[in-house]
């Protein structure tokens, strides 16, 4: 029986993990049996590069209250897709870190609880507190708010750009052929463009007195077409200035080998830069018309689960600790983006880098969290990259608010 | 195999045994039975039992019974087989049969399941999560009323919330009882404690969350006051709420519509104009998702031109992949090929990196104003690979050949390899030509082996998410078609496109797609592997 000996090992360990399997598949299904229910444990889901920053103030918190913070380190790319299929099995964590923009569609498979910032809501930046709030309730505790803006070659260009033209002949005068980057890919990249599209007066959606209103669609409006056409000039057909070739990583190459000396692009991507020995400057998005370009600012937070069984503690965790400057300076530092807490932000903002940021954030606008804006993204990018590549500005700019309607209100 | 060897080993052995003889019988001893191995036996299939009945009692006390009874079951079946002397292909097939059934058996069933639910955006829980999240959501805090400081307090097992009001008024109330005041000992500003009451302190606040979330003090007599509730157990809001549950009827109304939303089936509250609540729950829709599949007409239209184009991926791939790995294959077959082992490990090289990185780097290779080849093969050509319809295609088809055409080289070696030499010559002897040596006897008998292969080929390719995904990601977009689909899409990738982008996901309508698309590869097979029966038919 030789042979025999290897095969019941196997049989035992499979015996084994199929058991488990099936066990740990029915406590899914059953949601009562979740580690993450029992009292006096708060398990709370980090992006994997802020655990660090966390722990002090889990650990802290622990102490004081006596009640026990376990983070969790999660992919960020995986955070809400897990959030919102495990939150109704029961088996979720208590507390989940977000971003804004998740809200609707969290809000819409109700797996997030409403919280209270009391009197503290005074204490963030207007743009944090806006975008934690969905149809009126606020569902998230801001930690962060992020923007793009343009980062500068110093060396190249001593001084910031009035308005867009004038980027590009300063950028020229330097000796460069493509002044400024942009990522876009073949999908375009709205995200990016959307500064430019504001200047125009096309914002997404309307707002009423609860935020953004998903039945006045604004993006199809006068302006809207103007951009288009503006962005058509600036295509293939045009001055070449942005292209559906360049993207993040041919955008952030460039402008780290000096072959662009500016670059529209986030805080994420500010080391890479300063790393490669770029003398950075921050500025405002230069606008190409007389109006202010607004970028979208991202808000990052924390959430509560709807099924969470320590919501007190939950509540109680987020609202008077991680609204607390030190824990926003604490995530600041593992993050370089700037804090929400305005105390917390003002004392970030002796950093020249995060201050250029800030200042380009204080004309930004909450990107709209509405579960139609999932309708919007999907055509938004290929119309502006049709756009850039050539197609008639104005029909492909009207077909893009078209389908846009169409798809809302399906 | 180990009873044969004991047969042979008793039946041969002579009064004088060979060297061999004894070793072989001394094996035969060591393997079959004896104290250690049985003590192995035993604590192996003791750590089964223990860990089977561990799921069990925890599978029990979650009322699990179901899924318990099929544990027990299965522990029950593991012990027979393993103790029982005979049962010898069972002891093997065990393990592998186990295995299928919780890896496979179960997705497939559990796929198909989804496929007649809603299960998506929107309809994610059960009913109940649903109203309590509807309940959660629809209180407002009342405008510009202040914080009030709490205590949570207890009598008897009743919470109830001492609060102080901004003029510094203590006031007590419980779910049952509107606020009133009361003589309370202040700790500063605050209200602490209360004759009768017994404090909270946090631990015990903590401990008992559900309660506390619950708790809705109301303010006066008049509920449309609205109610204290305390989030964090030391300060509370005012709040009021705009819908009301009502359980028997089954209905949402809006308080400050008077809009009354019910159940009519759909899985959401609905209100007589179809306005529906979100969120709302999961059910069973039926074949709902696969009509949907097929008559709508958002997603009907692309449906037939991505399963043409997938056919024609998947054909024109096994195609070209097959002849020039054959064509390589014969190649390097011929002896009078000179370092031939250095070309072999040189095709092989495609093969060996993984299949995402390659096409990572064809894609960058292929950007039309930055990439290699239109830099450097084409001296800054603007040729748009993968931004024109047609060219895109053939982009797709040539990086997935690029990464296919060793697999078919290397199975063709072998194959040809196998064919016996004496064919050919027999056949040059006849006066046959190579090309019809070929033709007639090598092709046909290559065939009989590697068809099978080029079968299995196809249903890899009709599902080959990866070259898509990481190439085009479908692209060019097709800015006509009314869904996110691009030239270069296929089936597979369509549906991740359709279920999984942006922010609806319809885990419902995926399931049905996946299982159309099973459907669609099954019956191809069935249809391929009949007809290679013909082929064997020449052995």
């Amino acid at each position: 029986m030789r042979v025999n000996k290897k095969s019941l090992l196997a049989a035992g360990a499979v015996a084994v993990i199929a058991t488990l399997g099936l066990a740990s598949c029915s406590a899914g299904d059953s949601g009562s049996e979740g580690e993450a229910s029992s009292s006096g444990t708060l398990t709370v889901w980090v992006d994997a590069e802020r655990v660090d920053a966390l722990q002090a103030a889990a650990d802290a918190y622990s102490e004081e209250k006596g009640v026990k913070v376990e983070l969790v380190g999660k992919d960020n790319a995986d955070i809400k897709d897990d959030f919102i299929q495990q939150v109704p099995t029961g088996k979720g964590p208590d507390i989940t870190m977000g971003a804004h923009d998740w809200l609707g569609e969290l809000s819409t498979n109700g797996v997030v609880a409403p919280i209270e910032l009391g009197d503290s809501a005074a204490d963030y930046l207007p743009v944090a507190i806006d975008a934690s709030t969905y149809e009126g309730t606020t569902y998230m505790l801001p930690y962060a708010v992020e923007n793009i803006a343009v980062l500068r070659n110093a060396d190249l260009v001593p001084e910031a750009a009035t308005s867009f033209d004038d980027m590009i002949a300063k950028g020229q005068a330097a000796g460069l052929t493509q002044p400024f980057v942009v990522e876009q890919g073949a999908e375009g990249n709205p995200y990016h463009l959307y500064p430019f599209q504001t200047a125009f007066g096309a914002p997404v959606f309307g707002s009423n007195d609860e935020g953004y209103d998903p039945t006045d669609l604004q993006i199809g409006n006068a302006g809207g077409e103007q951009f288009a056409t503006w962005l058509g000039s600036q295509g293939k057909n045009g001055t070449g200035v942005f292209n559906t070739d360049i993207d993040g990583d041919i955008a952030k190459q460039a402008f780290i080998d000096g072959t662009a000396a500016f670059w529209l692009t986030g805080p994420w991507n500010v080391g890479a830069a300063t790393d490669a020995g770029i003398n950075v400057a921050i500025d405002t998005v230069p606008s190409p018309t007389a109006e202010v370009a607004s970028p979208f600012a991202g808000v990052k937070g924390f959430f509560v689960s709807s099924e969470s069984k320590n919501k007190v503690a939950a509540n109680d965790f987020l609202v008077n600790y991680i609204g607390t400057e030190d824990v926003q300076l604490e995530l600041f530092k593992a993050g370089n983006v700037l804090p929400a807490l305005s105390a917390a932000a003002e004392a970030a903002s002796s950093d020249p880098i995060v201050a250029g940021f800030a200042a380009v954030g204080a004309e930004a606008v909450p990107m709209p969290a509405i579960p139609a804006m999932g309708a919007v993204w999907q055509y938004w990018g290929i119309a502006e990259a049709d756009i850039i590549n050539g197609a008639d500005p104005v029909t492909t700019w009207q077909k893009l608010a078209a389908d846009v309607q169409a798809a809302i209100s399906k | 195999m180990s009873t044969t060897i004991d047969d042979e080993v008793s039946a041969e052995t002579p009064q004088q045994p060979t060297k061999k003889q004894r070793r072989a019988a001394n094996i035969a001893d060591a393997a079959s039975g004896g104290l250690k191995m049985l003590l192995v036996k035993l604590l192996m299939l003791g750590l089964v039992d223990a860990i089977a009945i561990y799921g069990v009692i925890i599978l029990a006390s979650a009322e699990q019974w179901l899924v318990a009874a099929i544990v027990a079951v299965v522990a029950v079946i593991v012990n027979w087989i393993y103790f029982s002397r005979r049962k010898l292909p069972a002891k093997y097939l065990a393990p592998g049969v186990i295995f299928l059934v919780v890896f496979q058996v179960f997705v497939l069933v559990y796929t198909g399941y989804i496929a007649f639910t809603n299960y998506g955006t929107g309809h994610n829980g059960s009913k109940e999560q649903a109203v309590s999240s509807l309940m959660a959501s629809s209180l407002q805090r009342v405008e510009d009323s202040p914080t009030y400081p709490v205590t949570v307090v207890d009598q008897g097992g009743t919470l109830g919330l001492l609060v102080t009001d901004p003029d510094g008024e203590a006031l007590l109330g419980t779910n049952d009882a509107p606020l009133a005041p009361v003589d309370a000992e202040m700790d500063g500003d605050k209200a602490v404690a209360v004759d009768g009451w017994t404090t909270l302190q946090f631990g015990e606040v903590v401990t008992r969350t559900d309660e506390i979330t619950a708790l809705a003090v109301p303010f006066s007599d008049d509920p449309n006051d609205g109610a204290l509730r305390t989030p964090d157990g030391s300060s509370a809001y005012l709040y009021l709420s705009n819908l009301e549950y009502d359980e028997a009827a089954g209905t949402m109304t809006n308080l400050d519509t008077g809009t009354v939303y019910s159940d009519i089936g759909t899985g959401a509250f609905t209100s007589d104009s179809g306005e529906e609540l979100l969120p709302g729950w999961q059910i069973v829709v039926g074949f709902d998702n696969f009509v949907r599949a097929v008559t709508d007409e958002r997603l009907a239209g692309p449906l037939v031109y991505v399963t043409l184009w997938t056919f024609a991926f998947a054909l024109i791939s096994v195609a070209s992949t097959f002849f020039l790995g054959l064509f390589l294959a014969i190649v390097f077959n011929d002896m009078r090929m000179k370092g031939r082992k250095y070309y072999r490990v040189l095709m092989i090289l495609p093969y060996a990196i993984p299949s995402f990185l390659s096409a990572l780097i064809w894609a960058g290779m292929m950007n039309e104003s930055f990439g290699f080849i239109n830099q450097v093969l084409f001296g800054g050509a603007s040729i748009p690979w993968l931004t024109d319809p047609v060219l895109a295609k053939f982009s797709v088809l040539l990086v997935n050949l690029w990464l296919g055409f060793p697999y078919m080289f290397l199975v063709c070696t072998g194959a040809l390899q196998s064919i016996p030499e004496e064919l050919q010559e027999a056949a040059t002897v006849d006066g046959a030509r190579p090309w019809a040596v070929f033709r007639l006897i090598k092709l046909p008998l290559l065939l009989v082996s590697v068809a099978p292969l080029l079968i299995a080929s196809f249903a890899f390719n009709f599902n080959n998410f990866n070259v898509i995904y990481m190439l085009t990601d479908g692209g060019p977009r097709d800015s006509n078609a009314p869904i996110p689909v691009g030239f270069t899409d296929i089936l597979i990738s369509m549906v991740y496109k359709v279920a999984f982008t942006g922010q609806t996901r319809d885990y419902g309508l995926a399931s049905a797609y996946s299982i159309i698309i099973f459907v669609i590869v099954a019956v191809i097979s069935v249809i391929a592997f009949r007809r290679t029966k013909s082929l064997e038919e020449l052995n």
